[in-house]
C-alpha cells in the first residue's frame, strides 16, 4: 500500500517534471520550422557573417553573438559577487530587524518594468559611460542582482544551522563559518542562482536596448556600442515584414538558445571538475 | 611559540574582519542602483497616483482623470493564468527532481529548464503566438497566461529543487522512521519546511512576469476596456506602461511612472499577504 | 488553493461565453497611438462602438492584418502588392493623419541650424565627422559651429519612421540608395541606435555633438532644436504641422487612386521635404455586416469629426480636398 503510494507519487510529479523538456522541444520545433527558409539559404555562413543588411536581406550573426556574450559576462562579474555578498549579508551577518524588508525590497525589483529600467539607465548610464557595451552589462547586472541574492539568501538560510553552530563553537571566526559550513552545502544552490540569472541576461531585451548603443560591430573597447541576439530580435520582430528577414530573426533566436544550452553545459562541466559530481548533475 | 599562535589569531581575526566588510559593503552597493531605480519611479509616479488611477479607464492624452482599473485587475487575471501553469509544473517538478532526480532523467529535465530561462521573453511570446493565437484567429488573455506561465517555470522548478535538497535528509528519515509513507513525508514535512525558499522563488517569478511586456503584445494584445473574458484581449499593466513610456507626452509618461509604482507595491502587497496567509496555514 | 484557482479559471471560461458589447480590434503602428486614442474616446462617447487599438508597429500590424487577427490594420508604410495579395480580397489605404520627421540635434548655443540634402545625406552616412566642417559652415554662415565630433543617433528598431527618413534619403543621394537604401530597418554605415523615438530622444538629449531624427511631435515636447531643411524648391523650411500639411497639398496633384503615396521631397514652396502619411487597412469587402458598418461609420467620423484633434496632439489634419476623395473611397467600402 505504502509503496504504491510512493510510486504513484513518482509518476505524477515526473509526469509534470517532463512537461518541461517537452515544452521545449515543442518550442524549438516550432522555432526550427520558421527559421527554415533562412537556414537554407545563409547555411552555416549565418554564424560567421557580420552584415545585416534587412534592405538587401543578407543577415549574419556574429557581432551579435559577440556583444550577447560579453555582454551578460559584464553583467554576471559584476553581479555575482556583489549578489552573493548581499545574500551572506542578509542571511549571515546582519543582525537588524529591518532586513527583512531589505531583503523583500531587493525580491521587488524584478517587478519593475524593463521598460522602466531602460529610460532610468539612458539618462543614468548614458551619460557615465556612454552608449557602450559596458552599459549595457551594467544594466543587466542591476537586472539580474535581485534573483541573485534573493535565491542564494535562501540557500544560505536553509544551511541547517546545527552545521554553523559546529563551526561557531570550534572557535571558527565567521568567515571560517561561511567557508567551512555554508559554502560546500549551499553550492549547488548558488550555482542555481547564478544561471537563472544567467539566462535573464542572456534574454533580457529592452532594457540592455535602450543603452547598448545598438551597432552590430565587434570592437574589443567595452566603451564601444554592441548589440545583443534578443535587443535585435525585439526591435526588428515587430516591422520585419518579408519571409527570409522574419525567419533569420527566427534564427537569431535559435542560436541564443544553442548559446544557453552550452554556456549552461559548461557551467556544470566547470563545478563538476573542481567540486565533484554530487549535488551538480 | 605563543607569539606565532597570537599571530595566527590576529590574522584569522583580520580575515574575518575583511569578510564582513566586504559583504556590508556587497550589500550597500546592491542596495544603492535599486534604491536610485525606486527613488526615480516613486519621485515622477507618485504625483500621478489617486483614487481615479485605481478605478477609472485609460485616458487620451490631456484629459484629467484616467487611471488603469482594467489594466491592474487584467494583470491580475494573467498572474493567475500564469500561475495554473507555472506552479503545478514547477512545483512539482522540482519535487520530483529533489527525489529522484539524480539519474540521466533528472539532467534531461534540470537542462531544459535552465535552458529555457535563458530564451528571451519575446520569443516566448512568439511561441504562444504560433501555438494559441494562429489557432484561435484572435488575441486573448489565455494565450498571454500560456506565454507568462513559461517564463515562470525555471524560477520555480530551481528553487524548489534547491529548496527541497537543503532539508537535512535526517527529517525525511525520521518520517519514514514513523511509519508515514515517503510521499505524506515530502509533501507534509519536506515541502513545509522547504516553503519559506520555494515561496521566494514563486515571488521571485510573479514579480518577473508581472513586469514582462514583450510576451504579452502578441498574446494577449491590450484594450482600454474592462476586460474578462479569457477568450478575448486582455489589458494589462505592463502592455499600457510601455504604450504611454514611448509617446511624446509628458502627461502619459507621468501615468507610465504612476503605472510602474502601482505594480511595485501589488506584487509587495501580494508577498505580504501571501506570507501571512501561508504562516497561518503553516503553524495555524 | 489550486482548486480553487481551478474554480475561478471555469468560473471566469464560463462568462466569456456571455454576449459581448461590438468591438472592432485593430493593431498598427506606434507613431499615430496618441491620435488614435483620442479618436476611440471621443467616437465611444458619440456612438456607443468600442475600437481597441493596439501600437504594435507597423509591420505587425501589417502582419496580423494578413493572419485575420484584427479587423483593420494600421501602418505609416504602405503595403506592398505582395502583401496586399496574402491579405486577399481588395484591400483600401485609408490616410487618417501625417506627421514629419525632424532633425533634431544637440549643440549648445547653436539655436538655428540649416542643412541641404547632400550635407544631411553625408552626415548620416558618416562621411562628414566634424561640426565645424566646412560643408556645414557655408550653409550657416555666422553660426559659431564648434568642432566636436558628431554622434549620429537613429532608431535600432524597425520603423515607420525610418522608413520615410530613408526613403527621402534615398531620393535625394544617389550614394545613400545605393549603400544603404529605404527600409523600416537598415545597416547603418555611421552612428548609435535608440530604441523608439523615445529611446533616440534620450540619446540625443544626453549626449553633446548628437544628431538624430525623431517625430516632430518629440522634438517638440522635448523642446529640442530642429534643423531647416532647404526643400525642392530651394527654401528652408523646419518641419511644423502647417509645413507637412503643405507637402501634402504639394504632392495632392500626383495623388495616386489608392492613396499609397510617398510624399517625401514634395513640391510647393512651404513644403517640409520628410513627411508622410499614416494609414488605416481595411478589406473593401466586410464579411461580418454589424463590424463593416460600424468600421465604416468610424472611418466616416475619423475623417470628419475626428480631424480636428489632430492638431493639439501635434499631426498635421489632411488638406480638405484630400478628406473628401478619402471620404469616397470609404462610402465604396461594402458589408
Amino acid at each position: 500500500m505504502r509503496k504504491t503510494g510512493d510510486a504513484w507519487f513518482n509518476l505524477v510529479t515526473f509526469l509534470f517534471a517532463l512537461s518541461i523538456p517537452l515544452l521545449l522541444l515543442l518550442l524549438v520545433a516550432i522555432l526550427i520550422g520558421q527559421a527554415l527558409p533562412a537556414i537554407k539559404i545563409f547555411g552555416a555562413g549565418f554564424i560567421i557573417s557580420s552584415s545585416w543588411d534587412p534592405v538587401k536581406e543578407t543577415f549574419g550573426a556574429l557581432p551579435y553573438i559577440y556583444g550577447t556574450l560579453v555582454s551578460s559576462l559584464i553583467a554576471l562579474a559584476i553581479a555575482v559577487p556583489l549578489g552573493l555578498g548581499a545574500a551572506l549579508y542578509l542571511a549571515e551577518v546582519s543582525r537588524s530587524r529591518y532586513k527583512e524588508y531589505l531583503a523583500v525590497m531587493i525580491e521587488l525589483l524584478a517587478a519593475i518594468p524593463s521598460i522602466i529600467y531602460g529610460l532610468w539607465g539612458i539618462f543614468v548610464l548614458g551619460p557615465l559611460f556612454g552608449l557602450s557595451m559596458l552599459s549595457g552589462g551594467v544594466i543587466l547586472a542591476i537586472m539580474i542582482l535581485p534573483t541573485i541574492s534573493a535565491i542564494s539568501r535562501e540557500v544560505f538560510r536553509s544551511v541547517p544551522n546545527i552545521l554553523k553552530e559546529s563551526a561557531l563553537a570550534l572557535g571558527a571566526t565567521r568567515w571560517e563559518t561561511v567557508k567551512l559550513a555554508v559554502f560546500g552545502p549551499a553550492r549547488s544552490g548558488i550555482l542555481g542562482a547564478i544561471i537563472l540569472g544567467l539566462g535573464r541576461a542572456l534574454g533580457e531585451t529592452m532594457a540592455v536596448t535602450m543603452v547598448i548603443g545598438n551597432r552590430p560591430e565587434i570592437s574589443a573597447s567595452i566603451f564601444a556600442p554592441a548589440y545583443t541576439l534578443a535587443s535585435v530580435i525585439a526591435n526588428e520582430f515587430a516591422e520585419a515584414s518579408s519571409d527570409v528577414y522574419l525567419s533569420a530573426l527566427v534564427e537569431l533566436g535559435i542560436i541564443l538558445l544553442l548559446i544557453t544550452m552550452i554556456v549552461n553545459g559548461l557551467a556544470r562541466l566547470l563545478i563538476w571538475k573542481t567540486v565533484g559530481k554530487s549535488n551538480i548533475f | 611559540m605563543e607569539n606565532g599562535r597570537q599571530k595566527q589569531y590576529f590574522l584569522r581575526k583580520i580575515k574575518n574582519r575583511i569578510f564582513l566588510l566586504a559583504v556590508f559593503s556587497c550589500a550597500l552597493i546592491a542596495v544603492l542602483p535599486l534604491l536610485f531605480v525606486l527613488g526615480h519611479v516613486l519621485v515622477k509616479g507618485l504625483g500621478a497616483i489617486n483614487l481615479d488611477f485605481f478605478l477609472h479607464l485609460p485616458t487620451p492624452v490631456g484629459e484629467a482623470g484616467g487611471g488603469m482599473g482594467n489594466a491592474i485587475i487584467g494583470t491580475l487575471i494573467l498572474i493567475m493564468l500564469a500561475c495554473s501553469i507555472g506552479l503545478p509544473i514547477g512545483i512539482l517538478g522540482g519535487i520530483w527532481l529533489a527525489q529522484f532526480g539524480e539519474g540521466k532523467r533528472g539532467f534531461l529535465i534540470r537542462y531544459s529548464a535552465d535552458v529555457l530561462a535563458g530564451i528571451p521573453t519575446i520569443v516566448i511570446g512568439m511561441f504562444a503566438y504560433a501555438l494559441i493565437v494562429i489557432r484561435m484567429g484572435r488575441f486573448s488573455a489565455l494565450a498571454g497566461g500560456f506565454a507568462l506561465g513559461l517564463i515562470m517555470i525555471p524560477t520555480i522548478v530551481r528553487t524548489t529543487e534547491e529548496m527541497i535538497k537543503m532539508v537535512p535528509r535526517s527529517l525525511y528519515e525520521a518520517g519514514l522512521a514513523l511509519g508515514i509513507p515517503g510521499w505524506k513525508v515530502t509533501l507534509r514535512v519536506i515541502f513545509r519546511t522547504a516553503w519559506s525558499g520555494i515561496f521566494t522563488g514563486i515571488m521571485l517569478a510573479v514579480a518577473r512576469i508581472a513586469g514582462e511586456t514583450a510576451p504579452l503584445i502578441f498574446t494577449a494584445f491590450n484594450t482600454p476596456y474592462w476586460s474578462f473574458q479569457l477568450d478575448q484581449p486582455m489589458a494589462s499593466m505592463t502592455v499600457t506602461i510601455y504604450n504611454y513610456a514611448i509617446s511624446p507626452f509628458d502627461d502619459w509618461h507621468a501615468k507610465a511612472w504612476a503605472g510602474s509604482l502601482v505594480l511595485i507595491f501589488a506584487v509587495l502587497g501580494i508577498t505580504l499577504l501571501v506570507r501571512k496567509f501561508s504562516k497561518q496555514v503553516q503553524y495555524g | 488553493m489550486i482548486k480553487k484557482i481551478a474554480a475561478l479559471i471555469i468560473g471566469l471560461g464560463l462568462i466569456s461565453t456571455t454576449a459581448l458589447a461590438l468591438t472592432l480590434n485593430g493593431a498598427g503602428a506606434t507613431f499615430p497611438f496618441p491620435i488614435y486614442s483620442k479618436w476611440i474616446s471621443e467616437y465611444h462617447k458619440a456612438a456607443g462602438t468600442q475600437v481597441n487599438y493596439q501600437s504594435i508597429g507597423s509591420g505587425g500590424g501589417v502582419r496580423q492584418f494578413i493572419a485575420g487577427t484584427v479587423d483593420f490594420g494600421a501602418s505609416d508604410a504602405p503595403m506592398t502588392e505582395e502583401e496586399m495579395k496574402r491579405a486577399g480580397g481588395e484591400v483600401l489605404h485609408i490616410p487618417t493623419v501625417m506627421g514629419a520627421v525632424a532633425i533634431s540635434y544637440n549643440l549648445p548655443g547653436v539655436v538655428e541650424l540649416k542643412l541641404d540634402a547632400d550635407t544631411l545625406a553625408d552626415i548620416f552616412l558618416g562621411k562628414i565627422k566634424k561640426w565645424n566642417d566646412g560643408a556645414i559652415a557655408e550653409l550657416n554662415p555666422g553660426v559659431n559651429l564648434p568642432g566636436k565630433n558628431i554622434l549620429v543617433a537613429h532608431r535600432s528598431d524597425g520603423s515607420g519612421t525610418t522608413h520615410i527618413f530613408s526613403s527621402y534619403m534615398a531620393k535625394i543621394s544617389s550614394a545613400w540608395a545605393s549603400q544603404v537604401g529605404a527600409g523600416k530597418a537598415l545597416s547603418w554605415p555611421a552612428g548609435v541606435g535608440g530604441k523608439g523615438n523615445e529611446g533616440v530622444t534620450g540619446v540625443i538629449r544626453v549626449n553633446q555633438g548628437a544628431i538624430g531624427y525623431i517625430e516632430l511631435s518629440y522634438a517638440m515636447t522635448n523642446k529640442l532644436p530642429v534643423v531647416a531643411l532647404k526643400n525642392r524648391a530651394g527654401k528652408f523650411v523646419k518641419p511644423s504641422i502647417a509645413s507637412t500639411s503643405a507637402a501634402a497639398a504639394g504632392a495632392l496633384k500626383k495623388m495616386p487612386k489608392d492613396f499609397r503615396a510617398d510624399i517625401t521631397n514634395a513640391g510647393g514652396s512651404d513644403s517640409y521635404p520628410i513627411s508622410g502619411f499614416t494609414w488605416l487597412l481595411v478589406h473593401k469587402e466586410q464579411k461580418d455586416a454589424v463590424k463593416g458598418k460600424a468600421l465604416v461609420d468610424f472611418l466616416k467620423w475619423s475623417l470628419s469629426d475626428g480631424q480636428k484633434y489632430a492638431e493639439a496632439l501635434l499631426y498635421s489634419p489632411l488638406p480638405e480636398n484630400l478628406q473628401a476623395k478619402v471620404m469616397d473611397t470609404i462610402k465604396s467600402i461594402s458589408y
